[in-house]
């Protein structure tokens, strides 16, 4: 029985096997068809041919070119021979390189032989008949052998009879001078130069944008965040506030402090001084040590200050960024040569102020929603669970109102619906039900995974992010600000978030976890975990990746160029397409040189530094 | 001081790693936590800072309930409970000086500590508890270049900079050799003895609970098998605690 069922098992086995097989070769065999394998045109001659002259042309990159001075040799030579057969015989001088034709007159489509005598040895160079128009006509090639000899066949043109002498001429090109830069090695150089900085800023602005990304995106750091139904409720219903909030009072700020904007002294002393109270003020509300619980009032007092500080510090950045920007415009005038420092200066002042509103509305909603959270875990520790229960039904069925608002509003954004009973009613509504449901279900003081959705969030944004290509994003960037370098640096910036986000967080998720718990047993807070405990473990992993990242964004970038982002990509996909494969392969060289040394260079950092 | 009340931890899972566990630990005590590995002795000394989170019951320290704490009232109970680990845990990039400082985080306002900033007299702090467990002159060296023994004397020193009312020490000699065990063991003693700290230490040998404890606790399957002086742990004691097959070694 058992030795039945085994051969029973072994032939369905091999069936199986079998099964697979065909199934595979029919796959492939589909894979032929579809991608067209056809490897009769690799052996095709024409095309053989056309390789061929293309990699002999990639393979002599046009980077240096000599000057060069022509001498023409020539022979006087008759067509049609006179009638009188009076023709001038001229002395060569044996010592001088001259050529000779076969004979001295004829007819044309006549063929006749040419030779040269004490040419430059090893040279090659046209042979031409010299019209008595002037015009000339190319007849032939010559090259020169070891002795300077050369001999070639020529067929005479057809031409009107002229009496005079016209001439037959071989010309010697001689290059004279040291070797002088192409100009398609010059603008190549430019635009290696602004490939490897659209690079660098991509991988720097990255880099800077996706570290905090990554420790959100990171499992082992948000799994354990958990909050109550009451402030999950209450985080959804003050972040928008807040931030909305915040939104209105920094541009209400920035409308305040804009008269001020005209004079360099005043903006500088305005940033002193609220650079100094915040600084003060923080002082104040953050004791650096606290041993006893501090009393109430002490609290508020402290709540105050920071409040404070956190005022004087958004006037403070306002008020940095007209001032850089003031002197990068004053600079840029005075430097000169290197004005560059006064734009930069600018730009990174107009940048603050450009991300002034989204930093403030940030922070209003993350203090509302701190807020908010101490109200929720009073609420929760005082009232009993019934009561509790009523409050979260309450608080959740408003805060499914709000988030399905808010994407309703998104999505009607992108699709303009311009009806308020399905961009704004509907989504109320239904938010409102599934809030109700969800906390009539919900026990009342069981935690919510809060982080793991967040952290779930993220990762679906950053993989849906990674997975358009940067050449697509290009042509975004391109119709928003134009062609250019800033296009690509903002496509590729953006890619290296997704890409760079996901790689630290994976490092985030890697490390050992015994450090977290001794520093979180010290009664370290979240941060202070983050900074004492994950940064150091992870700072070799997040270099390593940076620089392989810029490498990435170097290679990139050099095709970037194809959709308008700027870089060496444009001309290299002007080459091609004009057919001039040298000087596209002094691009291609540029680009290997560029990417080669990048990888030297990357991998001496990693060794010195991890 | 701290009262530990029907305390039961159930993973995920349905693991019963803690079985309604009570006891009380006087000041000045030296409690030994014995048993197999997997019965319960790492949750039960991370459930009473909360490194893991009881499933029920209570930790009651100095009249408060540990496990009702939220997050500022955990931070404060967390800052006067010292730990030590078996693997040390100490962040093995940084400095020596830097891991004893962490145990100042507690204490440290979170904003300063961004910065990596603490203050004059916390660094002091630090040398000191260096001095004092001999290791003064690695204060500069990177953590993973000290060797085992020399990385559980820093996380000492490291619990120490808590200024603890009570030491939890998981197994702190497990992953060292006899005479480095004995040696840490005594540095243990030493701050039990004259800094009064309270200390509750998981072991695997009953010869270091004889030697060092002045009471033992005992686990099996999260159940609490044993309380007394480690004395009156005799052969009967010892088979229901290690179960009917196990032998007596040390």
């Amino acid at each position: 029985m058992r030795c039945d069922l085994k051969k029973k098992s072994s032939i369905l086995k091999s069936l199986r096997t079998g099964l697979l097989i065909a199934i595979s070769i029919i796959v492939f065999a589909y894979a032929f068809q579809v991608t067209n394998v056809n490897f009769e045109t690799t052996r095709s001659e024409v095309r053989i041919t056309q390789l061929t002259r293309v990699l002999r042309a990639l393979a002599k990159p046009e980077l240096v070119k000599y000057d060069t001075t022509e001498e023409e040799i020539s022979t006087p030579f008759y067509l049609p021979c006179p009638e009188n057969n009076e023709i001038e015989e001229i002395e060569k001088n044996a010592n001088e390189a001259y050529i000779q034709t076969s004979v001295i007159c004829a007819s044309p489509k006549e063929t006749i032989t040419v030779e040269g005598f004490n040419m430059p040895a090893n040279i090659k160079g046209p042979v031409n008949f010299l019209a008595a128009s002037g015009v000339k006509r190319q007849l032939a090639n010559f090259e020169t052998n070891s002795e300077g000899y050369f001999t070639v066949d020529v067929v005479i043109p057809t031409r009107q009879p002229v009496a005079e002498a016209q001439y037959i001429t071989a010309t010697i090109r001689t290059t004279t001078g040291l070797p002088k830069w192409t100009e398609t090695a010059k603008a190549t150089w430019d635009k290696i130069i602004e490939t490897v900085f659209i690079a660098l800023l991509a991988t720097t602005i990255g880099t800077a944008a996706s570290i905090p990304i990554s420790f959100i995106a990171a499992r082992n750091l948000m799994k354990d965040s958990t909050s109550t139904p009451t402030s999950t409720a209450l985080n959804i219903i003050g972040f928008p506030i807040g931030a909305y909030l915040g939104y209105i009072f920094s541009k209400w700020v920035i409308d305040l402090l804009s008269p001020l904007e005209k004079n360099v002294f005043v903006t500088l002393i305005g940033l002193i001084i609220s650079g100094l109270i915040a600084y003060l003020s923080l002082r104040k509300g953050l004791p650096s040590e606290d041993i006893k619980k501090p009393s109430t009032s002490v609290r508020i007092q402290r709540f105050i200050f920071i409040f404070i500080a956190g005022l004087m510090t958004i006037i403070s950045i306002i008020l940095f960024g007209e001032f850089t920007k003031l002197i990068g415009n004053a600079l840029e005038n005075i430097l000169g040569p290197i004005g560059f420092l006064g734009y930069a200066l600018f730009q990174i002042g107009d940048i603050t102020l450009m991300l002034v509103p989204a930093i403030t509305a940030i922070a209003f909603g993350g203090v509302v929603v701190s807020l908010f959270n101490k109200v929720g875990l009073s609420l929760q520790d005082n009232l009993n669970t019934k009561i509790l229960k009523i409050i979260n039904i309450l608080l959740s069925t408003i805060a499914g109102a709000i988030l399905f608002a808010l994407v309703m509003a998104v999505i009607n954004w992108f699709y303009q619906f311009n009806n308020p009973r399905i961009s704004l009613y509907y989504p109320v509504l239904i938010g409102g039900f599934a809030g109700f449901i969800l906390a009539v279900i919900a026990k009342p003081k069981h935690p919510l995974p809060t982080g793991f959705i967040i952290y779930t969030v993220t990762r679906t944004i950053l993989n849906a992010l990674r997975s358009i290509e940067p050449l697509v994003m290009a042509i975004i960037a391109v119709i928003w600000v134009g062609i250019g370098p800033f296009a690509g640096s903002l496509a590729l910036a953006l890619h290296t978030i997704a890409a760079l986000a996901k790689l630290y967080s994976e490092q985030v998720e890697s490390i050992d976890d015994g450090p977290l718990e001794a520093i979180h047993a010290t009664g370290a807070n979240k941060l202070q975990t983050i900074v004492f405990a994950v940064i150091p473990q992870i700072i070799p992993p997040y270099i390593s990746f940076t620089m392989y990242r810029w490498d990435i964004n170097v290679r990139m970038s050099t095709i970037i160029g194809f959709v308008g982002g700027g870089g060496i990509g444009f001309l290299l996909q002007q080459n091609i397409n004009l057919l001039s494969y040298r000087a596209a392969s002094v691009q291609m060289l540029a680009i290997a040189v560029v990417v080669a040394s990048m990888d030297y260079v990357s991998s001496k950092i990693r060794e010195r530094i991890v | 001081m701290l009262e530990i009340i029907n305390l039961t931890k159930v993973y995920e899972g349905n693991v019963q790693a803690l079985d309604n566990v009570s006891f009380n630990v006087q000041p000045g005590e030296f409690l030994a936590v014995i048993g197999l590995s997997g019965s319960g002795k790492s949750t039960l000394l991370r459930c009473i800072n909360r490194l893991v989170e009881p499933t029920n019951g209570e930790v009651i320290w100095d009249g408060v309930d540990v496990t009702k704490a939220g997050p500022d009232e955990l931070r404060r109970i967390r800052r006067q409970i010292g730990m030590i680990f078996q693997h040390f845990n100490l962040v093995e990039r940084s400095k020596v000086l830097t891991n004893v400082l962490a145990g100042r985080l507690g204490y440290t306002n979170p904003a300063m500590s961004l910065v990596n900033r603490f203050s004059k007299s916390d660094v002091e702090m630090a040398y000191k508890q260096l001095e004092r467990v001999g290791i003064t002159d690695q204060a500069n060296k990177r953590a993973d270049e000290l060797s085992g023994g020399q990385q559980q004397r820093v996380s000492i020193a490291r619990a120490m900079m808590q200024n603890p009312k009570i030491i939890l020490a998981d197994e702190p000699v497990a992953s060292l050799d006899p005479v480095l065990a004995h040696s840490i063991m005594q540095y243990l003693e030493k701050i039990n003895k004259e800094d009064g700290v309270t200390i509750i230490c998981s072991l695997h040998f009953l010869d270091l609970v004889h030697r060092y404890a002045n009471r033992a606790i005992a686990l099996n399957a999260g159940v609490l098998m044993f309380d007394g002086a480690p004395k009156e742990i005799d052969d009967g004691k010892f088979k229901e605690i290690y179960g009917k097959e196990a032998e007596r070694v040390g």
